[in-house]
């Protein structure tokens, strides 16, 4: 390790009120690194990012002509940027900043105490000996462009888009289905108002396929996004739907004469649509699609029935795809969830015994608009006498879904409410334990035991059409046990409701890698802090809204969708963004051009120069993660502000105690 | 002119180093008739005696081969370098540790147990081990002690250059010694000679790929090499990227043989071992642990595989 040539470094440590005072003795910290000899001054505060926190750094910096300024407080997540303010209104570059993280790294993971505040010192130390190669980089800034680009029309997608296209902005809505509108057009009533769904949804959706600013993209997927915070550019693919859109009237003969039955995703199965279809009645565009496995014509060459009827002449077997790139300033994700139908189903009787349903199947069964317009009734077309609802199925299961799905509680009771409405059945609801932490929630929940509903507190174990009584004959029979009374139980029911939950998309990891947003463990993306900034993520740029981000509620999707279009509007409304300085860069004289940055660089900020046979990164695309100067055998690629000699000189003021 | 005097010396090494200074052919004649020799153990016979009476910086150049890893080799290396100018590490031995330190792996009890008693082909009932001394009847017999590890040259001594290879590539060997004996311009001290700055991809003429990913890795003796493609493309591991280039590719080339590193590592990587091991795992297409586990283990010997030349330098020797 070179010799410390800067002497002046002002080292700042914070107590975070008693966060960290009260495990590290910050008395004894400062002591210590006041010794150091690089160090000219060192203090101490309860809260340095307070206002008057940040004047005595900035008071320091001026009276002690400090060169490098060390704060050592909590993650730079939260306050780099505060801190790094301080510098530059000092005058002094924002990279001669180190901060040293003594709360999550150290307070709050270090029981003792003499280890924590020996931890604290030698990670001061190590900050010490950084900051003496620290470089001034200067600020780099671009242009935002205003259009904005919303993955997902679902109920967070269209709110999103709402809101920027009403600010007077262009949103760019690319839905992969055939209509807008996601899961929450396939309900009824919502909890917990139990207001009708289409009443408060068809508005907004009508709203988004009309919107002058909105370019409604439906039947499309976004293939390539490439660029960066305020420049996205993006490829979106317009699957081919074989109608086309500005001569059809959506008059419907063609649906009607179709002769192609299949069986319709959006009611889950329980009924039939035709090859050319519309998603349900109010979809937006209210305009019909073919799909294209199903057509006779399009597999076979034969029927073409939809073409001799359409009036308007807009059946166009000859469709195909097409590319269309469009230009972004900011990306909201909102592509929802897939509800779960998991493996354990089958315990239940799922596809093998009649009247044994899914939620989203009974969603369908009870909607207006539903295959038995909102009768819920038996596979017979009987009412049933008696209902049984089971909870969590898949979900708070480590075999299935670890976490809570949130929202099953909540919908288990609304169909209780529902079928004791609409039949008067006998309800009988099996839950481990009741969440229902929202406004109005439990209050919902008290009112659904008040209208006779059996709350049986046990998980179900089997469902099964073998009686052991009279009583069981020709019925299901839900075997389970009452934890509250400790009792095996046999319930006979006509039918019965398995409440699964809601889980990541499938393609979620391809959606990760096209957005650069990482995945949990679950699959649902990982917002820049989940406190802090759960709409952010850690690409610039990019926001999450609504259930792509983990189990969601109707409220919370909206606020999230309503938080996402805030921060886009924000970045509009400011034109210009800051992009990280702290890049990397290629020595020209050492790089070998094996191509192995290239392969890695997650931003595809890497090209080959053919001519010298060496990779450049392009510094605009380059997002400063380090992972080429990590990969570089060579040791060409460098990444600013973490270039070896710091990251060792690091190392070496860890050890050096 | 007057002549140049000069040596070569042999510490822990397998002699290859001075069979390759005699590989570069007729042109041993050429340094012949500018050079006197004052050591070179393995062609002449010359006494340390001899070389104890010489003056300091006597020697014009000093080609030391071979790791320190006894006694003897230390106390030649520190002769050698006082009556030298020039002290070259001569040969990845002397240069990074070469295939001595690979025992740096292993303790030294381990080490001398294995050779001298468990060996299949050892029959040493007593167990007896090879001692600094001994007595016997006629006196003390002393052999050089057995060191905890094997060292590189500058790792014991001041080193002027460094000369990679295993050997070193004959034509390079020439280009230095023609420079030493024209008395052309030498680069700066600490130098490596003889090599590259950029690691031997840049001259390697097979065909890149710029997705590199690695499912898992293979061994040559299990897959048909395509001599065109990369082998990091083919799954075998490959050290060239973090090995200078001057060897004249007799691996590659040559041999469709991946590179196996005795050129050293180039000169901004700081353990080429580690650096690999980086490289490689930024590669490999998993973020499943047990698979990810599953694809390193399909490496026998990793260590000893991406440090076979470079131990004795090595972080996880602690220290240069
Ligand atoms: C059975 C059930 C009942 C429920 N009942 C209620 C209730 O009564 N009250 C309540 O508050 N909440 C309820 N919920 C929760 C509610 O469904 C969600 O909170 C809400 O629908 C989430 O909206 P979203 O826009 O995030 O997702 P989604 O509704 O899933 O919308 C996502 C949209 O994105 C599209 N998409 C996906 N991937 C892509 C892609 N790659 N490219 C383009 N588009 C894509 C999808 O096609 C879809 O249109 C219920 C949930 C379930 C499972
Ligand atoms: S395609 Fe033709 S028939 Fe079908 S809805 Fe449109 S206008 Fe009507
Ligand atoms: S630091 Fe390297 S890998 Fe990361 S974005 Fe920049 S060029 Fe790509
Ligand atoms: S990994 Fe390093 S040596 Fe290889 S091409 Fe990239 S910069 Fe050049
Ligand atoms: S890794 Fe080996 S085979 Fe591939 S380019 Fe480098 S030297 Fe050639």
């Amino acid at each position: 390790m070179a010799a410390s040539k800067i002497k002046k470094v002002g080292v700042f440590v914070c107590h975070c009120g008693v966060n960290i005072s009260s495990v590290v003795n910050i008395e004894k910290v400062v002591e210590a690194v006041s010794k150091l000899p690089e160090v000219t001054v060192a203090r101490d505060y309860k809260f340095m990012c307070s206002t008057p926190g940040q004047e005595l750094i900035g008071k320091e910096i001026k009276e002690q002509g400090l060169e490098r300024v060390i704060v050592a407080a909590c993650s730079p997540l939260l306050h780099e940027e505060t801190f790094r303010r301080v510098l530059v209104k000092s005058d002094l570059n924002q990279y001669f900043f180190q901060m040293v993280n003594i709360r999550e790294q150290d307070a709050w993971v270090t029981a003792d105490k003499d280890k924590a505040t020996q931890k604290a010192i030698a990670l001061i130390s190590a900050a010490v000996k950084r900051v003496q190669t620290h470089e001034p980089l200067p600020k780099r800034e671009v242009d935002v462009d205003p259009n904005v680009l919303v993955i997902g029309g679902g109920i967070a997608g269209i709110e999103a888009s709402l809101q920027i296209a009403d600010a007077g902005h262009k949103v760019y809505l690319v839905e992969k289905q055939a209509s807008v509108g996601g899961h929450m057009a396939q309900f009824d009533k919502t909890f917990p108002t139990l207001d009708c769904a289409a009443c408060i949804l068809t508005p907004k959706m009508n709203s988004v396929g009309f919107h002058p600013n909105i370019d409604l993209m439906t039947y499309s997927e976004v293939v390539d996004i490439s660029g960066y915070i305020g420049n996205f550019e993006v490829t979106v693919r317009k699957n081919p739907k074989y109608v086309d859109y500005e001569k059809c009237t959506g008059c419907g003969v063609c649906m009607e004469k179709c002769p192609s039955k299949v069986s319709s995703e959006f009611d889950e199965g329980l009924v039939e649509r035709k090859a050319i279809y519309t998603l349900f009645p109010q979809a937006v565009p209210n305009k019909p699609v073919i799909d294209a496995k199903n057509c006779t014509y399009l597999t076979k060459e034969k029927c073409g029935v939809c073409q001799k009827v359409c009036e308007a002449g807009a059946i166009n077997y000859e469709d195909k795809e097409e590319l269309v790139k469009v230009k972004v300033g900011s990306i909201i994700l909102a592509t929802g969830y897939t509800f779960a139908k998991p493996d354990v189903l089958k315990d239940y009787g799922y596809g093998k015994l009649d009247n044994v349903l899914t939620a989203l199947e009974f969603e369908r069964l009870n909607n207006a608009a539903g295959p038995t317009d909102g009768e819920i009734t038996l596979k017979d077309g009987s009412k049933p006498q008696s209902v049984a609802i089971l909870h969590c199925i898949g979900s708070r299961d480590k075999n299935y879904n670890e976490y809570c799905s949130k929202v099953c509680c909540m919908y288990s009771l609304k169909f209780a409410h529902l079928v004791r409405e609409k039949t008067g059945a006998e309800v009988f609801e099996f839950y481990i334990d009741i969440r229902s932490p929202g406004k109005a929630y439990e209050e919902f929940y008290t009112r659904i035991r008040e209208e006779d509903v059996h709350l049986i507190r046990g998980k179900v174990a089997q469902v099964t059409d073998v009686p052991v009584t009279d009583d069981e004959k020709g019925k299901l029979v839900v075997i389970g046990e009452n934890t509250l009374t400790a009792q095996r139980v046999r319930v006979p029911v006509d039918m019965v409701i398995l409440s699964t939950g809601i889980e990541s998309n499938k393609d979620a990891a391809d959606m990760s890698r096209l957005v650069k947003v990482a995945t949990d463990k679950d699959g649902f993306f990982i917002e820049r802090h989940p406190k802090m900034a759960p709409i952010e993520t850690a690409s610039a740029g990019i926001f999450i809204a609504g259930t792509c981000a983990g189990p969601r509620d109707i409220p919370e999707t909206v606020a999230s969708a309503q938080g996402a279009s805030s921060l886009a509007l924000k970045l509009i409304s400011k034109g210009k963004v800051e992009i990280e300085a702290a890049t990397a860069w290629i020595v020209e004289e050492l790089c070998a051009g094996c191509k192995l940055c290239i392969s890695m660089c997650p931003y595809k900020a890497i090209e080959f120069d053919e001519k010298k046979k060496i990779s450049v990164i392009n510094e605009v695309l380059c997002k400063g993660c380090g992972t080429c100067a990590a990969t570089c055998p060579s040791g060409a690629a460098k990444a600013r502000h973490f270039k070896d000699e710091q990251i060792f000189d690091e190392i070496e003021g860890v050890l050096s105690l | 002119m007057s002549k140049l005097n000069i040596g070569a010396y042999w510490a822990a090494s397998c002699g290859g180093c001075d069979i390759a200074v005699l590989d570069i052919h007729e042109k041993i004649l050429k340094v012949n008739e500018a050079c006197n020799f004052y050591l070179w153990p393995i062609a002449m016979d010359f006494k340390y005696e001899d070389v104890e009476k010489l003056e300091d910086n006597f020697l014009d150049l000093m080609l030391f081969n071979g790791a320190v890893r006894n006694s003897e080799n230390e106390k030649l290396a520190k002769l050698l370098r006082a009556k030298s100018k020039l002290l070259v590490a001569f040969g990845s031995c002397a240069h990074t540790g070469g295939i001595p330190a690979l025992a740096n792996f292993y303790k030294k009890d381990d080490l001398l147990r294995r050779v001298y008693v468990e060996t299949e082909s050892t029959s040493n009932p007593d167990k007896i081990l090879p001692q600094p001394k001994t007595e016997v009847k006629e006196g003390v017999v002393e052999i050089p002690e057995f060191y905890d590890r094997v060292f590189s040259l500058a790792q014991v001594v001041d080193v002027d250059y460094f000369v990679p290879g295993c050997p070193p590539n004959p034509e390079r060997i020439w280009e230095v010694l023609e420079a030493v004996v024209t008395g052309a311009e030498l680069p700066p001290k600490g130098s490596v000679i003889g090599a590259t700055d950029k690691s031997l991809c840049d001259e390697c003429e097979r065909e890149k790929s710029e997705d590199k990913k690695i499912k898992g890795f293979s061994r040559i003796d299990k897959v048909m090499v395509d001599p065109k493609t990369c082998f990091l493309d083919q799954g075998l591991i490959c050290l060239g990227p973090v090995t200078r280039g001057g060897c004249g590719q007799k691996c590659i080339k040559g041999s469709n043989m991946p590179c196996r590193g005795c050129y050293g590592l180039p000169p901004d990587i700081q353990d080429q071992g580690a650096q690999m091991i980086s490289s490689l795992a930024a590669l490999i297409d998993s973020k499943d642990p047990e698979e990810i586990d599953k694809i390193v283990k399909e490496v026998p010997d990793l260590a000893g595989y991406f440090y076979r030349f470079s131990m004795a330098g090595s972080f996880l020797e602690g220290s240069k």
